[in-house]
């Protein structure tokens, strides 16, 4: 056993899918100890934040003030308003009304702000202009003002009887907060989803009860695979034919035709996670039972089986002790297939919204339905479902990996 | 040779494997008596029935048709306790001393296995060590430096000795030996045969004794039993069968043993 142990550890693919297993294992149950939010709570009003570190406004303004005399400051505020497609399309309008190309340096901010305010009429109707591109000409054009102003900026308060503004500070362009300073700064490194909830909280919650899923599952089907494989093995005859014969039927039947019409017919108000793990275990043990069953079939005729019935050893001594310890490496490669498979069966059924219900728990399969029913990915949110197609892909691939592995130390025949 | 008693025998004994086109006689209506006390060589060549026979007689197999009679009564092991009962008298050892024992139970475990079948449930350990001591020593193996061993850390006739270690332990009336030479070196072939027959001498038990080669059936036995296709084709006592055979069968057996000191002649075999 110890010796087994030693040999799978010394298996590179095994050793490097059990180190990502693990580190999603530990990242799941670390996180939650440090950021303790509630996975379903609605941070955001509005859908899709895009990700990045979120700082107070109001805060920053209390905050105490620095002064630092930056070169190029004043360049990126201009930058961050005015991009250089901005600057090709400025161009274009002007050789439109008539300036020559030669006179136009788009890198000149102020020559073409210039230009800009003494050539630009929003009437003007110029040939083969669409709508679209006209409306996005007056948009620009508002939000040029005030582009190469240097004045401070005066924070004013209402005050409540008169109704007049008083001047509460001023904020200069070289004004500067320390971050650390800033009472709220939030740090969304995923962004927000479609529901307004932090998607990183929400994605390692989901990747938590994703795995339990398919541990619950995992070990429901192997453990039934696994009974029915050694009864049929084993004993054979009138119980081998009945349990083929539902294993049979089962496996004609399309798991997930299955899997649909059961998690359907419970209705969604039962559908919990716990559920469905057990209607997944329970629809996907089949193939266990095929397996098991070949491989006991292989061990009951053994010499040492023999030996063992002479030495008088009852059926459930002989199971336990000659055939299970013999088939024990290949069940646990089939219960991480299972649990593997049984991450992605949740997936599947949670897309096509027939998952647990969704006010408790996230799931990974239950935020790609999310985002697939909002349309992150037409509207190119790609934080809402690429993180957790990663993280699915991420277990699966290190279950895999793990199996891999354990399949060349436990099968010489694919040994390197 | 005045009074032979019979202790095993059996009647149209028939095993068929399969159905339809698959369908295969492996033995087909054996007569037998094995007399007590005997070593009974049953000879032929590969798939000729033999190791089907024994399993058979061993009770690991079920038969299709014919009765087995063990001390003059019909065989009834259709309850765990009366096959337990049965397993008492009749025991094995099998061809392939490497895959015969459970790779994952010590040497101890298969030894005590043995002592608790006769019995031995309430001795105290300090007694069963001795026993282990005892039968270990008579197949030349120190009990001391195989504590804590696993089977397959020993070589192939050490373990076929260990084997025999568990018959001495267990003293069954019958030992079926199904080719317990053939996969170990010449050297040990003869040490595990003497004990085999040193073992016999100890407790007088009747030895079954399944081989493919007929010189040893020879060496070794008071009656042979050639089969051919799952047929007993010729028996009687050793110098009758293999000093003047009368079946073209047993003559090939008999020509197909290597001689040192002739030229092999090839183009027959």
């Amino acid at each position: 056993m110890k010796h087994t142990l030693q040999q799978v550890f010394r298996s590179g693919k095994f050793i490097f899918g059990f180190s990502i297993l693990v580190a999603i294992l530990l990242i799941v149950i670390i996180y939650p100890l440090v950021i303790p939010d509630p996975p379903l709570a609605i941070i955001a009003q509005g859908t899709f934040f895009e990700p990045g570190i979120y700082v107070n406004v109001y805060d920053s303004i209390i905050a105490p003030k620095y002064t630092l005399n930056l070169e190029g400051a004043a360049a990126k505020r201009i930058a961050s308003r005015l991009n250089s497609d901005d600057r090709l399309a400025m161009k274009e309008w002007l050789v439109a009304v008539g300036i020559p190309e030669d006179e136009i340096d788009i890198e000149d901010t102020a020559l073409l702000l210039e230009l800009w305010e003494t050539h630009f009429d929003p009437k003007t109707q110029i040939a083969g202009m669409t709508n679209a591109r006209r409306n996005y000409y007056i948009r620009l054009n508002a939000s040029l003002e005030g582009l190469l102003a240097t004045e401070a900026a005066i924070i004013a308060v209402k005050n409540p009887t008169t109704g007049a503004l008083e001047e509460k500070s001023v904020v200069a362009q070289s004004d500067f907060v320390n971050a650390n300073k800033v009472a709220n700064v939030r740090l969304l490194p995923l962004g927000t989803d479609n529901f307004g909830r932090d998607v990183l909280t929400e994605l390692i919650a989901a990747a938590r009860v994703s795995l339990q899923i398919g541990f619950v599952a995992g070990i429901i089907a192997t453990s039934i695979g696994l009974t029915l494989g050694l009864l049929a093995g084993y004993i054979g005859g009138i119980v081998d034919d009945i349990i083929m014969f539902f294993t049979n039927l089962f496996t004609v039947i399309p798991g997930l035709v299955l899997l649909i019409l059961i998690s359907f017919s419970i209705g969604q108000e039962r559908r919990g996670a716990t559920t469905i793990a057990i209607v997944i275990g329970l629809t996907s043990w089949y193939w266990t039972t095929r397996a098991v069953r070949a491989q006991v079939i292989s061990l009951r005729n053994r010499d040492h089986v023999n030996l063992s019935k002479l030495s008088g050893h009852s059926i459930v001594h002989i199971i336990l002790n000659d055939i299970l310890p013999y088939i024990a490496s290949y069940v646990v490669m089939a219960m991480i297939l299972q649990i593997s498979s049984a991450i992605l069966a949740e997936a599947g059924l949670s897309i096509l919204g027939l998952g647990p219900r969704t006010t408790e728990v996230p799931t990974l399969g239950l935020m790609m339905n999310w985002a697939m029913i909002y349309y992150a990915h037409t509207l190119g949110k790609w934080w809402a479902y690429i993180p957790v197609l990663v993280t699915i892909a991420l277990i699966t691939f290190s279950m895999n990996l793990m199996n891999t592995g354990l399949d060349q130390v436990f099968n010489p025949a694919l040994r390197d | 040779m005045a009074e032979r008693k019979v202790c095993l025998s059996g009647s149209g004994l028939t095993k068929i494997y399969g159905f339809g086109r698959t369908r295969t006689v492996a033995v087909d209506h054996v007569d037998f008596n094995f007399y007590e006390g005997e070593v009974i060589s049953i000879v032929g060549e590969s798939g000729s029935g033999k190791t089907t026979l024994a399993k058979m007689l061993l009770g690991l197999t079920s038969t299709t048709e014919g009765e087995i009679y063990f001390q003059g009564q019909r065989r009834d092991i259709s309850t765990q306790r009366k096959k337990l009962e049965y397993w008492k008298n009749i025991q094995a050892i099998f061809q392939d001393p490497f895959s015969s024992y459970n790779i994952f139970n010590k040497i101890d475990a298969v030894l005590l296995d043995c002592i608790n079948m006769r019995g031995g449930h309430g001795f105290p350990r300090a007694k069963k060590v001795e026993m282990m001591t005892e039968a270990c020593s008579f197949v030349n193996l120190k009990f001391e430096e195989l504590t804590n061993k696993y089977p397959f850390e020993l070589s192939g006739g050490q373990m076929q000795r260990l084997m025999i270690a568990r018959i001495f332990l267990l003293m069954p009336k019958i030992l079926i030996a199904d080719e317990p030479t053939s996969m170990i070196d010449a050297c040990s072939r003869a040490t595990i045969l003497d004990m085999l027959m040193g073992l016999r001498d100890e407790i007088g038990m009747t030895i079954i004794f399944i081989t493919h080669d007929i010189g040893l059936a020879y060496y070794v036995s008071d009656s042979v039993y050639i089969m051919e296709k799952g047929k007993f084709v010729e028996y009687g006592t050793a110098d009758e069968v293999i000093l003047n055979p009368k079946e073209p069968y047993t003559k090939r057996l008999i020509n197909d043993v290597p001689k040192i000191y002739e030229e092999w002649d090839l183009s027959t075999v």
